[in-house]
């Protein structure tokens, strides 16, 4: 059996790509890389295009080395990865509908993004003006006695992101669901190309905003990869205390929020005020309730000081106190058990097959935390455990968070007991010459991939993958056969992000 | 669960004093209620929230609005399911493409007397994504805007004191009335 190294040594290897090989394929090895995908060795980190160009990152799920493979696509066309491999059939729709690529042999080629809106076609690519009238979206048929659609979205009844589902329910049961996303597509990455490094750092923490530390954490650490740059081992400390208190206040708030859509209120009312104290806290720390534009290129763009820092030890040890009568609370009550034991499972061949990170692969046996391998500083120095269940049902994806709270309590309490002390940024220097850079970073929701070449100081490309995009799928098969009234129960177990997978 | 709802009866509430209004806030709006329908709503305001496209750190900020410590239902304000049962349209994002019709429709299904307000600094122009393929540009391309909370996000307490001010604007019209 070949390994990803034998893979990169078949083709023409970059010389300018860190920290990870990338090789350039001819139509047989991008095929063979297709199927080692669809037998289950490797897993698919991202798919991604370029005007004339398709990459696909790849990751050997037992030695975790990883490597990018591109494809020239001279005549606008590529060897389909989703046709034996079905998690890479979103992505090769957008770069379909982004760069005007199509992908050969795609098994649905209806457009993902582009819901003909924009005025044109393939707007990182070759551009044409759109037709006026598109044909309609077909959602995908149900037949069946007494079935029945219910359509939901883009605008929906809490205070969420924009998306579409249609559902295909017989009875309360629901047979079939569809999403639609795209509603929230911003352009970024054509934003980003020709930006300084600059304004794409601060394009990337806009991605997503509850992950706005985790993405100007990727991009930082790729862009610093690409330029070969060494971040003061302060800044590396602090940003990794930025990542857990951005952890610890999304899984509070989500595991108050799932509780709430099981009509659960008292746990969600306690959730919150303990998000609150730690926003708090981040705000009279590094001046800001999300933590954002704290994290650059180079470094850090604003100091902890003696202030902040308790102001955080307060917020942690609040935490610690009051959150184990809250476990409880969530353990001992029958009715909130009732609605998330055995609701919305998700199969661990389901979440090995799509590389689903984050807690949604997790809870379903999946043991993958970029923190841990392929790993980063500070966190290779640091005590924390993975936790991993079986089950992959709401309750587990629950339990998943839980644990996590607690690992990240423990992260940031040692940060702050071992921080070094000195600088804290270095200046990111203009290289002439095209240098590419990829990172992946553990965000709360799972591993974020940021892509870039830069060009003399400049963003030539930038790819950013959120980790939804590979469990969003897997929502479609989780709630099937569950009721429709638990698929905000289901759906906020997962809480896929909208806008990142959008960009 | 007991011990935890006793607790509750004895500790003081985590609530806070509501913040001073927005002197700029209320000044814009002003001119923004003088135009509109003069119709007391019995200081209660619906809110129907629409994200044309933001990134979800604006929606983060509005939920905190309804934890313990904000306490939004207090002032009578409360967020609904449906546009039909709203008279404000908090609108945040830089309006997307995909996002034009929707929040169109979404504006034409509220029930006038209704006021749009325009949340964060993308929603006044397109903030750092203006100039995209797939932007609109602001939601006062689309409806017209009665008021704007600049930030990035904006933090829970300016989101809440410009909403007070449209309380307080709308009362006192309705009264001089």
């Amino acid at each position: 059996m070949p390994s990803l190294i034998d893979l990169v040594l078949e083709g023409r290897t970059s010389r300018q790509h860190m920290p990870w090989p990338r090789t350039v394929v001819d139509a047989s090895v991008w095929a063979f890389a297709a199927n080692e995908l669809a037998q289950g060795r490797w897993s698919l980190l991202g798919l991604w295009g370029e005007p004339s160009t398709a990459h696909m990152a790849i990751i050997d799920r037992d030695t975790t080395e990883i490597a990018v493979v591109s494809i020239d696509c001279p005549n606008r066309a590529y060897p389909s990865v989703s046709k034996h491999h079905p998690p890479a059939l979103r992505l090769e729709r957008t770069v379909n509908d982004l760069f005007g690529l199509s992908a050969e042999g795609l098994p649905d080629p209806r457009r993902w993004l582009d819901h003909n809106h924009w005025g044109i076609r393939f707007p990182l690519g070759d551009r044409i003006d759109a037709l006026s009238i598109a044909a309609p979206y077909r959602f995908l048929p149900v037949e069946g006695d007494g079935v029945h659609q219910i359509a939901v979205g883009p605008v929906h009844a809490g205070i969420i992101e924009p998306g579409h589902f249609r559902f295909s329910a017989s009875g309360e049961t629901v047979v079939r669901l569809e999403q639609r996303l795209g509603y929230t597509h911003k352009g970024i990455e054509g934003l980003m190309r020709g930006a300084s490094i600059e304004r794409a750092a601060q394009l990337a923490g806009r991605v997503s905003g509850d992950s706005t530390v985790a993405y100007a954490y990727a991009f930082s650490r790729a862009v610093e990869a690409a330029l070969q740059l060494v971040v003061p081992s302060r800044a590396v400390w602090l940003r990794a205390l930025l990542a857990e208190l951005e952890r610890l206040a999304n899984h509070l708030g989500d595991i108050g929020a799932i509780c709430n859509d099981a009509s659960f209120g008292l746990m969600q009312a306690h959730c919150n005020v303990l998000r609150e104290d730690l926003l708090r806290a981040a705000n009279s720390a590094f001046g800001h309730r999300l933590m954002r534009d704290v994290i650059i290129p180079g470094g850090l763009a604003r100091d902890l000081d003696a202030k902040g820092q308790s102001a955080i030890r307060a917020a942690l040890a609040n935490v610690q106190a009051r959150f184990p009568e809250l476990i409880e609370l969530y353990d001992n009550t029958a009715s909130l058990q009732d609605r998330t034991v055995g609701t919305g499972t998700v199969a661990a061949a389901m979440a090995r097959q799509y590389g689903a990170g984050g807690y949604v692969g997790r809870a379903s046996g999946r043991v993958f935390d970029a923190r841990r391998a392929p790993g980063y500083p500070p966190y290779d120095d640091l005590r924390f455990e993975v936790p991993v269940l079986e089950e992959g049902d709401v309750n587990a994806r629950v339990w998943i968070r839980i644990r996590e709270v607690e690992q990240s309590l423990s992260l940031a309490n040692q940060i702050l007991d071992r921080l070094p002390d000195g600088p804290l940024r270095v200046p990111v220097s203009a290289e002439a010459g095209p240098r590419e850079g990829m990172a992946l970073v553990e965000g709360f929701r799972g591993d974020i991939m940021v892509w870039l070449r830069l060009d003399g100081g400049q963003v030539d490309r930038c790819h950013l993958r959120d980790p939804s995009w590979f469990q969003w799928p897997l929502l479609e098969a989780a709630i099937e056969n569950n009721i429709v009234a638990d698929f905000p129960l289901c759906n906020k177990s997962f809480n896929c992000s909208y806008s990142g997978q959008d960009l | 669960m007991r011990k935890l709802l006793f607790q509750s009866f004895f500790q003081r509430p985590l609530t806070e004093q509501a913040p001073a209004l927005d002197q700029t806030a209320v000044e814009e709006l002003a001119a923004a209620i003088q135009r509109a329908t003069r119709r007391r709503l019995g200081r209660s305001l619906s809110i129907r929230e629409i994200d044309a496209g933001s990134c979800n750190g604006c929606e983060l900020e509005i939920h905190a609005l309804n934890n313990a410590y904000y306490d939004v239902e207090r002032f009578g304000i409360r967020f609904v399911a449906s546009p039909r049962h709203a008279d404000v349209l908090l609108v945040t994002g830089p309006v997307t493409k995909n996002m034009r019709d929707a929040l169109e429709r979404t504006y034409h299904a509220t029930p006038d007397p209704k006021w749009v307000i325009a949340l964060g600094d993308c929603a006044r122009d397109g903030g750092c994504f203006a100039g995209s393929y797939a932007v609109v540009g602001g939601v006062s391309q689309i409806v017209p805007v009665d008021l704007h909370i600049p930030g990035c996000p904006p933090p829970p307490v300016a989101i809440l004191q410009g909403l007070l001010s449209l309380l307080d604007r709308a009362a006192r019209s309705a009264t001089s009335t």
